[in-house]
């Protein structure tokens, strides 16, 4: 099988260049954007929403993208069991799209991070993960509204079905509220659903690829994507 | 034509940093009464129909559906009858 990745660009999408380079030009895999006002995924097999603040973060964030045209296609893509990851304001979008539960709040600090945190891979039973020999990862984090949230019983849900996938942590893989950047539950970082297909991070691991910069941890999830999707 | 108005609410237990921050300054604008400042929002529109069931369903449903995050959010409404 091959593999092509469709990076959908949003108005406000600031990420999906950063995207489109580490998965085309970094990686080396086919990649294509797909415009929001389209509904066509090009024959894309892993749909990524990229960062950025998608209609200006109007109303809430997210809120507004998820009934663009294209997000149709992709519900629809996702629920047949496509591969799709929404990284930062893509987790928004998933979460307002109900691809995933829960709703990231503002940062308990009320203060934009723009920093690197360690992410310790919390569950390797996912296609995004199960290729990483690593335990802790070193991306980039990059948001304002990066706290996730969710009723106590949906928390349980998702460690109950192991739906968390990466959480904040020291880089020996501590997790405790020092290392929490924005006052996430539980360290939560990132989330797949109930069927392993979708996964929405805050992290950006797009911006972790290109060798060049000394920092290539976040092209372990790309590569582990296409591992899969490969073999 | 009726003219809806929404009010949205975070619910209490959800934190709001906004309301915290604002209320910090308004510490230090000397305002030493003021306690539990929430940051909601208020929302108005129009909606073109002289049937008020209509009208109430339509404005309901903007709400459930897009204005409101039932996660985090209550919301109340009013409906009243324009020229």
């Amino acid at each position: 099988m091959s593999i092509k990745f469709g990076v959908v660009v949003f108005p406000g999408s600031n990420c999906d260049h950063d995207a489109y380079y580490a998965t085309k030009k970094i990686l080396e895999f086919d990649s294509e954007f797909l415009w929001h006002k389209d509904t066509d995924l090009k024959g894309s097999n892993v749909i990524i929403l990229p960062g950025g603040f998608s209609y200006g973060d109007y109303l809430r964030t997210g809120a507004i993208a998820r009934f663009s045209p294209i997000m149709n296609s992709v519900i629809d893509f996702a629920n047949k069991g496509g591969i799709v990851i929404g990284i930062c304001n893509g987790f928004q979008i998933l979460l307002e799209a109900g691809l995933l539960p829960g709703v990231l709040l503002k940062n308990i600090s009320t203060k934009f991070i723009c920093k690197d945190v360690y992410v310790k891979v919390e569950s390797k039973n996912t296609i995004f993960t199960n290729s990483i020999k690593h335990d802790v990862l070193k991306i980039p984090i990059a948001h304002g509204d990066g706290n996730y949230f969710a009723s106590d019983n949906v928390l349980k849900e998702l460690e109950d079905n192991d739906q968390i996938v990466f959480k904040y942590s020291s880089s020996e893989s501590n997790i405790s509220a020092e290392v929490n950047p924005n006052g996430s539950k539980l360290n939560i970082a990132g989330i797949t659903n109930k069927n392993r297909n979708v996964l929405g991070m805050m992290p950006h691991p797009e911006r972790a690829t290109d060798p060049i910069l000394k920092k290539s941890d976040g092209a372990n999830i790309f590569r582990s994507i296409a591992n899969n999707l490969l073999k | 034509m009726f003219k809806a108005t929404v009010i949205v609410r975070k619910r209490p237990k959800i934190l709001d940093p906004q309301g915290k921050a604002v209320e910090q300054g308004a510490k230090h604008l000397g305002f030493n009464n003021v306690l539990k400042t929430r940051i909601g929002k208020y929302i108005e529109f129009f909606v073109d129909t002289d049937d008020r069931e209509a009208a109430n369903n339509e404005v309901k449903q903007y709400c459930e559906k897009l204005l409101v995050n039932p996660n985090i959010e209550d919301f109340e409404y009013k409906i009243e009858v324009v020229e």
